[in-house]
């Protein structure tokens, strides 16, 4: 069945579809509509949930990982000062291997105030130990949310589903609300092999020495060392889930099949715009222009940034000409994440594109198309080279 | 999915019992050395006092007519000492006892 809703709405109904146990969520703009619905829907009886109102979002995420460690499948919401609210619970909750879900609308961070969108909040935690996963319209927000409990409780890893803010959340699309029953046989209810139950008492993630000790029973058990590494070879061993429950839900549902990258008329390229969320499919307009001036320019929408999908980006690159990385966010003081991220990925490939960077629509500052076209006219040439600082777009000064 | 490729196994989860945090004992800088003339359960014969066993936050301390001290995990805050309405408890430096142990 098709609706017309905004992305906020979509997440919501994915989280309903989720059949999700326990939520909770701090209202913070343009979050707040997700978490209004849901209290709505779990009020009205329609979700069968416990929503759970907390003063702060370091409390929101608080419940949900207690409820985890209980078993139950859990959601929270947030954005921009509120997720970094929730820094040092966002790094226990990987630590801890709890499948929460969250949403992360994205939004600029202050200081100076502003409630606009750009990506600076949920790329300035890359290193938590959360699998990021970006969309770019409302129907790719309720699928992922749904997969993003599929993909977090097969392999105990929490994810943020990332998506702009205004720009998809307040806007209205039409979006296909999929099946209750075909969900259910997608997301099999969470049934986790280990949870506190008051019925035979466990400790969870006390404190670990330096080195090995052995427990109670006299068995060696891990460190803090083999913990974390567990963690992150678990994180690359995603990259081979995310490809699967792709699949799987391309084969169920009809939608979707592109794991890593969202291409558009990137296969006869010679170069590729990079970038992340809505300003891919934004891009598309530009890149029908420019091929109609004779420019052999595509645009690939990343959907997975971590784990990083370095070989899949190494694989589908490394024969093109040049890449261009628009990125609404930045690494102060260096250059844009995700612009690093992918010149490490291409460094092992002897013959590889040049690699540029443009920095654009910091809080919330339009993005123009023709601004977009004239940089792409800019860089794709063949005597572009790689840079090592972004150029910006948009800037008045 | 095979048991050797389950994700997470190596987590932070353990069976609650002594020892869990490892030997705490060593951390211990302070020896509270409990006096059996003082000791209001050991001087009486009575089930009586116990504030040491109730304000122990590591639970080492046995609610007994002597009560005994866990020095494998007592990491020597010196609450017990402090709280002893008898003065039974005195702390006393480690590095003391240590070089009169080994005397």
């Amino acid at each position: 069945m098709y609706i017309i809703e905004s992305g906020n709405v979509a997440a919501a109904f994915g989280v309903k579809l989720a059949e999700t146990a326990v939520i909770a969520a701090y209202p913070i703009t343009p979050q707040t509509p997700v978490t209004e619905k849901l209290s709505e829907l779990v009020d009205s009886g329609e979700m069968n949930a416990q929503y759970i109102p907390v003063e702060s979002e370091h409390s929101a995420l608080a419940v949900c990982i207690a409820a985890s460690s209980t078993g139950s499948r859990t959601f929270t919401a947030t954005s921009a000062n509120g997720l970094l609210y929730m820094a040092e619970q966002l790094h226990w909750a990987a630590g801890a291997r709890l499948p929460i879900v969250m949403c992360v609308v994205n939004r600029g961070i202050g200081a100076p105030w502003t409630v606009w969108n750009d990506h600076q909040d949920s790329i300035s935690q890359r290193d938590a130990g959360w699998i990021q996963l970006y969309a770019c319209d409302h129907q790719q927000i309720i699928d992922t949310v749904i997969k993003a409990y599929r993909l977090a409780e097969t392999v105990s890893i929490p994810v943020m589903v990332c998506y702009d803010g205004y720009i998809l959340s307040h806007t209205y699309m039409p979006f296909e609300l999929p099946d209750v029953d075909t969900v259910r046989k997608f997301l099999p209810p969470y049934a986790p092999e280990y949870f506190l139950d008051p019925a035979c008492p466990k400790n969870l993630n006390t404190v670990t020495l330096p080195d090995i000790r052995p427990d109670v029973r006299g068995d060696t058990a891990p460190g803090y060392m083999e913990i974390r590494h567990n963690l992150h070879t678990d994180m690359r061993r995603s990259l081979d889930v995310i490809i699967d429950i792709e699949k799987e839900f391309y084969d169920t549902f009809g939608r979707g099949g592109h794991p890593f990258i969202e291409p558009y008329r990137v296969n006869d390229a010679d170069y590729v715009a990079v970038c992340m969320g809505s300003l891919s499919y934004h891009l598309r307009d530009v890149i029908d222009k420019l091929r109609n001036e004779g420019i052999a320019v595509g645009v690939a929408g990343l959907r997975v940034y971590r784990p990083f999908p370095d070989k899949a980006i190494a694989d589908a690159f490394s024969h093109k000409k040049g890449l261009i990385v628009f990125e609404k966010a930045l690494s102060y003081g260096n250059q844009g994440a995700l612009f690093a991220d992918i010149k490490a990925a291409l460094y092992a490939k002897t013959d590889r594109p040049f690699v540029r960077n443009y920095i654009l629509g910091l809080g919330g500052r339009e993005i123009k198309t023709c601004e977009l076209a004239d940089a792409l006219r800019d860089s794709c040439k063949p005597s572009s080279a790689t840079t090592d600082r972004p150029e910006w777009i948009g800037l008045k000064m | 999915m095979k048991k050797k490729d389950a994700f997470a196994q190596r987590k932070s989860h353990s069976e609650p019992g002594p020892g869990d945090g490892g030997r705490t004992g060593s951390w211990r800088v302070l020896r509270p050395i409990l006096d059996p003339e003082k000791c209001i359960p050991a001087k009486t014969n009575k089930n009586a006092c116990y504030a040491c066993w109730i304000f122990c936050p590591d639970g080492v301390v046995t609610k007994t007519k002597l009560p005994v001290i866990d020095y494998e995990y007592c990491k020597g805050c010196g609450i017990c000492a402090e709280e002893c309405p008898a003065g039974a408890i005195t702390m006393v430096e480690e590095t003391l006892l240590i070089m009169e142990e080994e005397k």
